[in-house]
C-alpha cells in the first residue's frame, strides 16, 4: 500500500523505531526565540550539556520585543532581560542570532521561509505552536514545549509517537474575494477546534494547487487552531520557484539532487488518510470571527448566532460565555460591529502579499477618523520589501501606523496591546479572552477585510468600499 | 523529574470547555527567564472575579483539576504547565487535551488524564455537594475514584504508555535519548548534502 506525504517524511527522519517506545525521530531545522528557550538553555548548562547542531539551530527576536524605536533599549525591564537572555545564550553555545536591528530579524515562522531554510520533505519544530506554518513547503513542522526544546538543543531529535493521517480536499475553485485566511476559518467553523487533534493533516485539491506560498503558509499556520498535530501541503513548482535563489536554498547538482527527491513528496495514489475532510471552495465567503475562539465564525454577510443555535452542552455555554465577553447581542448583523483596532499582521498574514493585498484596498482611501490601523511586517526583509515598493507610504498617508517588525498585537506579551473593551478586527491567528491584551475583544479576519474594516470602521469587505 | 505513581487531594471542578493556554497563564507572565513561580500567572484574568472557582474558600490546597473538553488548547507554551504545577495542581482530568499541553504535562511530571465527559459530569456534581471530598487518581492502575457511598466516582482514565511509564519512573527524556547517541550519529551519516544548514550563515533577499 503507498504512503501519504506525512508518512514519507516521516519515516525519513526515524533515527530509532521500538515497540515499547514512541519513534526518535530526527529535526532539520530548530527555530528558537527569546520566550520559550531560556529555561530550555538553563536545563543544558545544569545538565553540562552542549547544543548539538549549532549548524541546524537559529534564533531571532519576535515576541516580547516593541515595534517602534527599536534602536533604543527595550523599556520594559523583565522583556529586555528575556532578550539579552537569549543574546547570552546564543553566544555561549555558538547559536546563530539575528536580533533586532539586524536585517533578517522578524517572526520566526517568516524568518525561515525567506531565507530558504524551510524545505520540502524537512522536519521543523520550534517552541512555538506556529511552527506548523512550514507544513506549507511539505515539511513536518510542529511546535514543541520547553522541555522539548531543551531536548532538541542537546539531542537534535525528538521522541515523537506517530500520528493519524487526515486529508483536507478543498475541490474545485475559491471566488475571487475568498482568501487563504477565509478558506481557514470557514474550515475550521465546520470542524472544530479539537476537530484535527491526533492528526497530521495534508490541505489538497485544485484551490490549494492554485495558492501562493504565502497563502499556502496563512492554511498551514492555523493548523494548529483546530488542534491538528501539524499541516502539510506537497510541495510542487510553486514551492520550488518560491524557494530558488533564496539565500540557503540549495545550487547548483544540490538544487537538482533536491528537486528530483522533492517531487517524490506526494501521497501515493493508493495510500489511505485515517479520516478525510472535503470542502467546497466554490461555497465560500469572505469569513469573520464573532466568539473567543477560531471556531466561533460565520461568514461576514451572515449575523452574530444565538447560543440556542447550538445543539450541544458545551458549544452552548461556550457561546453565551464568548457573546458576554466580546459584548455582542445575537441577530446583530456582522457588518454593524464598529471596531477601534485593526491589526494587519503576525505569523498568519504578515508576509509581503498580505501587505499588498491589503495596500490595494486602503489605496485612495483613508483609515476611518475613530479608527486606528497598525501594520506590522512579518519581517524587516519585508518591511524593507514593502518600503521599496512604496507600500510604507501608502498606509501613512492613509492614516495608518507602519511599524516594525514583530509578533506584535498578536498577543500581549509586548508593548502592542489592546486596552480592555477595545475591539480589534486582525488578521492574526488567535481570538482569545485577552489574547491581544486584558479585556480585548478579537475578531479574526483576513488582510482584505481588515484593510476595508479600518476604512469603513466597522466590519466590511473590499466590495462595501466600492458601493461608498 | 519527581515520579507519580498515586495521588489524593481535593478537586477543583473548572466548569468549562476550551480552556487555551492563553486563559491558563496570559502572556505577559511569559517574560520571565526562570523555571518556576508561575503560580501568580495561573488563571490570572479569572482570578480577579473573586466568584471564580479557585477564589472560594473550600478550593484552597486543591491539587487535582476536574474541566471540560479542549482543556490546553492554543499556544505551546510550557509555562500553563508550570503555573498549574506551582499552583499545587498535580493532575488535571479533562475528557480531551490539547496536543502539545499534553506533551508539556507528561515532560513536567503534572499527570493530564483523559476521562470520559460521563466521569468529569459526575465528579463535578458531586464536587457541588461535596466540595472538599477527596479524588485519588492512580497512575499504575489508570483509575480515577472521588468520593464514597452511592455517589462514588470509580473510572479509568487514558494515559499513553510510554508517558506512563516515564511518569511512574521519574526518568528524563534527554538521559534516554542519549544513550542512543549512536544511532543518532548513524542517522546524521546518512543525511544529503542539500539539506539545509543554518550555519554558515548566508543572508540577503
Amino acid at each position: 500500500m503507498g504512503l501519504t506525504l506525512a508518512e514519507k517524511v516521516w519515516d525519513e527522519h526515524v533515527v530509532r523505531s521500538a515497540d515499547d517506545a514512541p519513534d526518535l525521530l530526527y529535526v532539520d531545522l530548530h527555530l528558537v526565540h527569546e520566550v520559550t528557550s531560556p529555561q530550555a538553555f538553563d536545563g543544558l548548562r545544569l545538565s553540562g550539556r552542549t547544543v548539538r547542531r549549532p549548524d541546524l539551530t537559529i534564533a531571532t527576536e519576535d515576541h516580547n520585543i516593541p515595534t517602534v524605536d527599536v534602536d533604543l533599549p527595550i523599556a520594559d525591564p523583565v522583556s529586555r532581560t528575556q532578550v539579552e537572555t537569549l543574546r547570552r545564550n546564543c553566544e555561549e553555545f555558538g547559536v546563530r542570532l539575528h536580533p533586532l536591528g539586524d536585517a533578517e530579524q522578524g517572526i520566526v515562522h517568516v524568518v525561515g521561509p525567506q531565507l530558504g531554510l524551510t524545505q520540502p520533505g524537512t522536519t521543523v519544530v520550534c517552541g512555538d505552536s506556529h511552527t506548523s506554518t512550514h507544513g506549507a513547503f511539505g515539511a513536518l513542522a510542529f511546535g514543541i514545549g520547553t522541555s522539548e526544546v531543551e531536548h532538541v538543543l542537546a539531542t537534535q531529535t525528538l521522541m515523537q509517537a506517530r500520528p493519524k493521517t487526515m486529508a483536507v480536499t478543498v475541490s474545485g475553485t475559491l471566488p475571487d474575494d475568498v482568501t487563504a485566511k477565509d478558506l481557514v476559518l470557514a474550515l475550521i467553523a465546520q470542524v472544530g477546534t479539537g476537530g484535527g487533534q491526533g492528526y497530521v493533516v495534508e490541505y489538497r485539491g485544485e484551490a490549494i494547487r492554485a495558492l501562493s506560498m504565502e497563502a499556502r503558509m496563512t492554511i498551514c499556520n492555523m493548523s494548529i487552531e483546530w488542534g491538528a498535530k501539524a499541516g502539510l501541503i506537497a510541495p510542487d513548482e510553486t514551492t520550488f520557484e518560491f524557494l530558488r535563489g533564496r539565500p540557503h536554498a540549495p545550487t547548483g547538482s544540490d538544487w537538482d539532487a533536491a528537486v528530483a527527491h522533492w517531487r517524490t513528496l506526494v501521497t501515493d495514489d493508493d495510500a489511505t488518510f485515517d479520516r478525510e475532510v472535503v470542502v467546497d471552495a466554490a461555497a465560500l465567503a469572505p469569513f469573520v470571527t464573532w466568539g473567543t475562539n477560531p471556531g466561533q465564525g460565520v461568514p461576514l454577510s451572515a449575523s452574530v448566532p444565538s447560543p440556542d443555535d447550538f445543539d450541544d452542552d458545551d458549544r452552548r455555554t461556550a457561546a453565551e460565555r464568548a457573546l458576554t465577553y466580546m459584548d455582542l447581542t445575537p441577530g446583530t448583523p456582522m457588518r454593524a460591529i464598529d471596531v477601534d483596532t485593526v491589526f494587519l499582521g503576525s505569523c498568519t498574514n504578515g508576509r509581503i502579499e498580505d501587505l499588498r493585498a491589503a495596500a490595494a484596498v486602503v489605496s485612495g482611501h483613508r483609515v476611518a477618523d475613530d479608527t486606528r490601523m497598525l501594520v506590522v511586517p512579518g519581517s524587516t526583509r519585508v518591511r524593507l520589501q514593502a518600503e521599496a515598493e512604496g507600500l510604507d507610504v501608502l498606509f501613512k498617508d492613509a492614516g495608518a501606523e507602519w511599524r516594525g517588525a514583530g509578533c506584535s498585537m498578536c498577543l500581549g506579551m509586548n508593548p502592542d496591546t489592546l486596552s480592555p473593551g477595545e475591539r480589534a478586527a486582525s488578521t492574526s491567528n488567535r481570538n482569545f479572552e485577552g489574547r491581544q491584551g486584558k479585556g480585548g475583544r478579537t475578531h479574526l479576519v483576513s488582510p482584505q477585510v481588515a484593510a476595508a474594516t479600518a476604512v469603513l470602521g466597522h466590519l466590511a469587505s473590499p466590495a462595501d468600499l466600492e458601493e461608498v | 523529574m519527581e515520579a507519580f505513581t498515586r495521588h489524593t487531594g481535593t478537586a477543583v471542578a473548572l466548569r468549562r470547555s476550551n480552556v487555551d493556554t492563553d486563559q491558563i497563564i496570559p502572556a505577559s507572565y511569559l517574560k520571565r527567564v526562570t523555571r518556576t513561580g508561575f503560580e501568580d500567572g495561573l488563571f490570572a484574568a479569572w482570578r480577579n472575579d473573586p466568584e471564580f472557582v479557585l477564589n472560594r474558600p473550600e478550593s484552597r490546597g486543591a491539587s487535582v483539576l476536574v474541566t471540560g473538553p479542549d482543556f490546553g488548547t492554543g499556544s505551546s507554551r510550557e509555562h500553563a504547565v508550570w503555573a498549574l504545577q506551582d499552583y499545587g495542581f498535580r493532575v488535571v482530568l479533562s475528557p480531551r487535551f490539547g496536543d502539545i499541553f499534553r506533551g508539556n504535562s507528561g515532560k513536567s511530571g503534572l499527570l493530564a488524564a483523559q476521562v470520559d465527559a460521563k466521569v468529569v459530569a459526575a465528579i463535578w456534581d458531586l464536587l457541588e455537594h461535596e466540595p472538599r471530598t477527596p479524588v485519588t487518581v492512580d497512575l499504575r492502575e489508570r483509575s480515577v475514584v472521588a468520593g464514597a457511598g452511592p455517589d462514588r466516582v470509580a473510572d479509568s482514565f487514558d494515559v499513553d504508555d510510554y508517558t506512563r511509564w516515564r511518569l511512574l519512573e521519574g526518568l528524563d527524556d534527554i538521559g534516554i535519548t542519549l544513550s542512543h547517541a549512536e544511532d543518532i550519529k548513524v542517522y546524521e551519516e546518512t543525511r544529503p548534502s542539500w539539506k539545509p544548514a543554518t550555519l554558515p550563515a548566508r543572508t540577503g533577499l
